[in-house]
């Protein structure tokens, strides 16, 4: 059984006890303790079931690559699945629960899957869940959902309670990877004078050194560490982060990492998670190496755990993971371990050395201090249940015929070790194979660079693939200077490294026959065993990327951190290629999970998305609006009154409109003024009509088309004087507009003289609408809005009710209209004025719907509704606003193109349907026949379609094949239940066509 | 009474972030070399900032905001018509003078400086450190999702953003300035 | 996530206070174009591994418009310069020369 030792352990504090449940049993650990150290503490080896096979899994690493000992996390709003238990910091009252079983972890029925393994091969499920079709969405679907996967979503209705932030860090030098290496890299720059920022994933500095000994500058490595530590937070330019992991790097020095502020101490103030989005100007990568396991028969069974990690666990948290542990290896330093454990006063029955000739000096050491080691020999298979129970020994050159059995309760092995490479691969940072070493270490020449060209990335230490602590440290104080141009300093004194060579072992025996090679799994998280590699390479999966995908070694949260060599190498052997040849598959960030509300940042409730508000808003709001977003705008869809349906308030709004008085807040239109020499010249090529014989004091419609000819924006201009232009554009226009006026005139018309300036936000915008419009204003007074003094499509200059006001006299409702533009300031005032002033008339405030309503029953168009990116203005009958005279204006040669200078298009019609209905918007007209794909072939769509109160019926407008042409021909038009409602085609103006109410 | 939605808005976290209230505001676009805004400019007791800085005199002061535009700050009620005098100063020249006091809303942020700077850094991706953005620097940026200038001065931050996000960019400034979010970065 | 120094206001902008414009360098052509002459302006581009001409807007800055020469594969920016142009200016080019030779005969390829 795995237990707490009665001493020792350097990161535990046994002075403070911490409560905490699995799988609701109550247990305790040490404040220090990683959950992980606390549950083998407590005998919890088991800790959750396999992804395919739900064999049962215990805690096999100490740090971010553990595969098995994902958790869920804390319960209702703060529940959070696929925990790492390895990485995960005890405090007081943590709750944990294990994943993938049904029903309980101990007994469970989805691990029969084990006994049917040889019937769930590589691309079971693409090979099975095939034919027929229709099994897929209840027969299929529902059972792989059921029995893959691993944690739970949180619930539906779960709120995370905690908050999140983004910080921009600005640094000469980010140094990811807290260990001696990224010490030293922060070491040198930092005494170079350079801003630095040092980050390491977990809450204790110095990495493996500590656990694996050594001395640095005649300190033992811990002290080094701490004196280094002390030493670099002196220093006012070298910033520390701990607990904080370089997830990702991206181009020209881009980083991110994820800082867990507040995840050990729950509900403290602050944020739970800061998301580091930093800019280095280097960086360097000192993210050491992860062991790999070994590939034998059993390599699964809970007990068996990498060598490094039943160290790390003796070591810093005095937890032995066995009574008696064998050693597994193929290299010198799972020695180490070994020693560990008879230092801990623990029972080791035999090391299994797959070298024929075993280690060097620290074999040596482990023989003289009278421990067993077997030279030549690997382990056929390990067997147990929930628990390794012994290793069947034979010779590692044979196929697995048992010499010898050893009894034990843990096994701690080690395939050698991989350099953590990921962030290097993020930008492009290119891998050598090392024949030596057996590993893919960082090739310096084919790494990225920064936008100044020079290379900006260096990877230091044992992730570039130096083991010995003399070797990191030189390469560390290297890699800091060199990114720099600088002198490489003096490497510190320090141990070498004194090891035999290691020897690849890829298969254990490596003559290992099927039955055993099907039970030697290389990608523990997805059941992904030795013999799925072999299936897929000899079902022609050549490409490395392919067998990933097919197989999914590797993919999910491991991301190759344990699966990659041992399966590289596999695919590689089944294809007779070299490692290198197949190469490896692509690391993406981030390193390890983070966070998707860290992601979000402070982008959640309220500052989800900037809602843009006018000066009016508060009004709206007050009167009970319904809103309607556009762009980032909202806009008061109706008013609905206590009691009232909003159909029935736009139907009300409507007719008020119509029969006396309606007020609309039109803020939110475009305006952009237009000055200069040549603003004449300008306005006439960003519209289609002939702006520039417009007087000073007149107003006209324009239309403005992309270079492709497509309408895109349109709206009422205003010639302030000679020189001035004011353009109103759609809501969603006004920003998009004015860049595009930018940008012809700064690409380029540049030597035009014209500046524009958006003044959208300056001016509170109020349409004041319908018979009684004249009168209000007449009333508030100040200015003379006579027929006389100001007609239709002109504007002026005055004040109303003693707030200055521009107005301009035009109409989007076919009503007398007026719109007032008063400085914002002064918006809300003036809208006050027009309400209490408007009561005599009943006034009404409307909103967009009215608003459409409206203009549909006139006929107008609408950007959005009527256009769609393809349609021209020729196709809406708006010939008229096209100027003949112009030799060019932006969309003029693309309207020429053959076919769109034809009338054979779908063009702008009114429509009565038969009944008085409305027609759903974006309704199809069917025509006869079908198309190639077996569907029914159209010959036009409604663009816009509304119930109008004041005709009593339903209204449309659509796009019809030959439309204009075809007035009184009835369509059907097809409904979603499969009805066809007929509509007669008529003209587009509905209400009053002589236009007499606006021109009075 | 005003319109501008933070005036008097108040937030007070790590550090103090103010809704400034209604703010004089002029754009100008003109060619800044031209030797008839340098006058205008004198003719007002102002003088014409370098790139991405800004000039003061007293409640005036002149932002650089692109190679062909100002901002002219200003009581709020002095807007008119030093927008006015302005135009006539400049009216043998190519240029675009025009009042956009109530297009923009105006915040303060106040505390210890470095607080103030990692508060900012929080929602903006430009260099907030103080070598790269010393007091008088004026930078348009992104905060958050939103456009935006920024300039210290005075020991105050000081943040410049269109009206209608006015409410948004309030809450962004209170949520990264709030209780307990120190960085210890800066 | 690119970093573009622009031309105009000095500053060296993120990627995310810029806005991307595509090819840079194009010629309209306007009304009295050939059918071919047109929907090349409107639609060709090129799409180079390696040196590229490219249109960028410094949008949350200075508002202005400028072109940046640029390798698409290791992302080294050459220079970014003024868009009141229809060539690189020749600094642009001399670094271009000397960063990679060879660049013009791949561009007009």
């Amino acid at each position: 059984m795995s237990t707490r030792l009665a001493q020792g352990g350097r990161l535990i504090d046994r002075a403070k006890t911490l409560r905490f449940t699995f799988n609701g049993r109550q247990m305790k650990g040490y404040a220090g303790d990683t959950l992980a150290a606390a549950l083998l503490a407590g005998d919890q080896m088991l800790v959750g079931r396999s992804f395919k096979y739900h064999r049962p899994r215990g805690i096999l690493a100490s740090g971010a690559e553990e595969p098995n000992a994902l958790v869920g996390l804390g319960t209702g709003d703060r529940f959070e699945p696929n925990q790492r238990a390895t990485v995960t910091e005890l405090f007081e009252g943590l709750s944990a629960g294990s994943q993938n079983h049904w029903p309980s972890l101990e007994y469970d029925i989805g691990a029969i899957n084990t006994k049917l393994a040889r019937f769930l091969p590589a691309g079971f499920y693409y090979k099975t869940f095939m034919q027929p079709r229709a099994f897929w969405k209840h027969v299929y679907e529902p059972f792989i959902r059921r029995s893959a996967g691993l944690g739970k979503a949180p619930a539906a209705e779960a709120r995370d309670p905690d908050d999140y932030e983004h910080y921009y860090a600005h640094v000469d030098l980010l140094v990811i990877g807290g260990g001696v290496a990224g010490l030293q890299a922060a070491r040198i720059a930092g005494q170079a004078g350079r801003s630095v920022l040092l980050i390491e994933q977990g809450p204790v500095w110095g990495g493996r050194a500590p656990v694996d000994g050594g001395e640095i500058e005649g300190l033992p490595a811990e002290e080094w560490v701490d004196r280094t530590l002390e030493e670099l937070t002196a220093m006012p330019n070298v910033r520390l982060r701990a607990r904080t992991l370089g997830a990702g790097l991206y181009d020209h020095g881009y980083a991110i990492a994820q800082e867990r502020v507040s995840d050990h101490a729950p509900g403290a103030q602050g944020p739970r998670h800061r998301l580091w989005r930093i800019r280095a100007e280097r960086i360097v990568t000192a993210t050491g190496a992860i062991e790999r396991p070994l590939s034998f028969a059993g390599n699964d069974l809970p007990g068996v755990m990498l060598a490094s990690a039943v160290r790390d666990y003796l070591v810093n948290y005095a937890v032995s993971p066995g009574d008696r542990t064998v050693v597994v290896t193929n290299n010198d330093d799972a020695y180490r371990t070994a020693l560990a454990l008879l230092d801990a006063g623990l029972s080791l029955p035999a090391i299994i050395d797959a070298r024929p000739a075993g280690g060097g000096a620290l074999m040596a050491e482990a023989e003289a201090r009278g421990i067993r080691v077997l030279k030549g020999k690997g382990i056929a298979k390990a067997t147990g249940g929930a628990r390794i129970t012994a290793v069947e020994v034979c010779a590692q050159a044979g196929e697995g015929a048992c010499e010898e059995t050893i009894t034990c309760d843990a096994l701690a092995m080690s395939g050698g070790w991989s350099p953590v490479v990921h962030l290097w691969s993020h930008v492009g940072g290119k891998l050598n194979w090392d024949e030596s070493e057996n590993f893919f270490r960082p090739d310096p020449q084919r790494g990225p660079v920064n936008h100044d060209g020079n290379a900006h990335v260096a990877v230091a230490g044992a992730a570039n693939g130096h083991l010995g602590l003399s070797e990191i440290l030189e390469d560390a104080g290297s890699a800091a200077a060199r990114l720099f141009g600088s002198a490489v300093p003096e490497a510190p004194e320090a141990s070498p490294r004194d090891e035999a060579p290691m020897a690849p072992v890829w298969l254990m025996p490596q003559g290992a026959k099927q039955a055993l090679r099907a039970k030697a799994w290389l990608d523990f998280q997805n059941d992904v065993k030795v013999t799925d590699v072999q299936l897929a390479a000899q079902e022609g999966f050549t490409s490395v990327e392919h067998t990933k995908r097919y197989t999914t070694l590797g993919m999910a949260t491991d991301q190759g951190k344990l699966s990659n060599i041992n399966g590289l190498a596999v695919l590689s052997q089944a294809l007779g290629e070299g490692i290198p040849q197949v190469g490896t598959t692509t690391f993406r960030p981030p390193y390890t999970p983070i966070s998707l509300a860290s992601i979000a940042g402070e982008a959640k409730g309220a500052l989800f998305q900037p809602v843009r508000k006018t000066a009016l808003h508060g009004w709206h709001e007050a009167h009970g609006a319904t809103w309607e977003p556009v762009g980032h705008w909202r806009r008061p869809y109706a008013y609905p009154r206590p009691g009232e349906s909003v159909e029935d308030a736009v139907n009300r709004e409507v007719t008020a409109v119509r029969e006396g008085l309606g007020l609309l807040d039109a803020s939110t239109l475009g305006k952009i003024l237009v000055k200069g020499p040549d603003a004449g010249r300008f306005m006439d090529m960003l519209y289609t009509n002939m702006m520039s014989s417009l007087k000073p004091g007149a107003c006209r419609y324009g239309l403005m088309c992309s270079e492709n000819g497509f309408l895109s924006d349109d709206g009422v201009v205003a010639r302030l004087d000679e020189e001035t232009f004011l353009c109103h554009t759609t809501t969603g226009g006004a920003e998009r507009i004015h860049a595009h006026m930018e940008e012809w005139l700064q690409t380029e018309w540049w030597d035009w003289q014209v500046w524009v300036l958006n003044l959208t936000e300056q001016y509170t915008q109020i349409g004041v609408v319908g018979p009684k419009s004249r009168a209000v204003l007449e009333k508030l007074g100040g200015t003379d809005v006579s027929a006389e003094a100001l007609p239709f499509m002109r504007w002026c200059d005055g004040e109303i009710g003693g707030l200055p006001v521009r107005i301009f006299r035009i109409s989007f409702s076919g009503e007398l209209s007026f719109e007032l533009a008063t400085p914002a300031h002064h918006g809300r005032e003036l809208w006050d004025k027009l309400v209490a002033a408007g009561e005599e008339f009943g006034v009404t405030p409307y909103g967009t719907e009215a608003m459409h309503v409206l203009r549909a029953e006139k006929g107008f168009i609408m950007i959005g509704e009527e256009t769609d990116g393809t349609v021209i203005p020729q196709d809406l009958g708006l010939n008229w606003a096209i100027s003949k005279k112009k030799t060019d204006y932006i969309g003029k040669r693309a309207q020429a193109r053959s076919f769109m200078d034809n009338p054979d298009r779908w063009q702008l019609v009114g429509l009565e349907t038969l009944d008085g209905g409305v027609l759903p918007d974006g309704a199809y007209a069917v025509a006869p026949g079908k198309n190639d794909n077996g569907q029914v072939n159209t010959q036009g769509r409604v663009t816009s379609s509304y119930h109008s109160p004041t005709l009593g019926r339903g209204i449309a407008m659509a796009l019809v094949h030959n439309g204009p042409e075809r007035m009184g021909e009835v369509l059907e038009f097809a409904m979603t239940d499969g009805r066809r409602v007929p509509a007669k085609i008529t003209g587009t103006v509905f209400f009053d066509p002589e236009g007499e109410k606006q021109n009075v | 009474m005003s319109n501008i939605a933070r005036d008097g808005a108040r937030a007070e976290g790590e550090v103090l972030v103010e809704g400034q209230g209604p703010q004089g505001m002029i754009s100008l676009r003109c060619d800044l070399g031209a030797a008839a805004l340098k006058t205008a400019l004198a003719g007002e007791g102002l003088a014409l900032p370098a790139p991405l800085s800004l000039t003061r005199e007293g409640a005036r002061a002149v932002l650089w905001m692109s190679p062909d535009e100002l901002m002219l700050l200003c009581p709020y009620d002095e807007a008119p018509a030093l927008c006015a005098r302005l135009s006539e100063a400049l009216s043998g020249t190519h240029a675009l003078v025009a009042v956009v006091s109530d297009a923009r809303a105006a915040f303060r942020l106040t505390g210890e400086e470095a607080l103030l700077r990692e508060t900012l850094a929080k929602l903006t991706p430009a260099d907030m450190r103080p070598e790269a953005m010393p007091e008088g620097c004026v930078r348009r940026t992104r905060l958050a999702q939103v456009a935006a200038a920024i300039w210290f001065e005075a020991g105050a931050a000081h943040v410049l953003a269109f009206r209608s996000g006015a409410d948004y960019v309030f809450g962004a400034l209170a949520y990264a300035g709030r209780s307990g979010a120190r960085v210890g970065h800066l | 996530m690119l970093i573009l120094t622009c031309p105009y206001c000095g500053v060296a902008a993120d990627e995310t206070e810029l806005h991307p414009g595509g090819e840079a360098h194009l010629t309209r052509e306007g009304p009295e174009s050939d059918d071919a002459a047109f929907e090349g302006y409107l639609f060709h581009r090129k799409n180079p591994k390696g040196v590229h001409f490219e249109r960028w807007r410094h949008s949350h800055g200075c508002g202005k418009w400028f072109h940046a020469a640029r390798c698409t594969v290791t992302l080294e920016v050459f220079g970014s310069y003024a868009a009141q142009t229809t060539e690189p200016p020749q600094e642009i080019r001399e670094i271009l020369t000397a960063r990679r030779p060879g660049w013009d005969q791949e561009a007009k390829a």
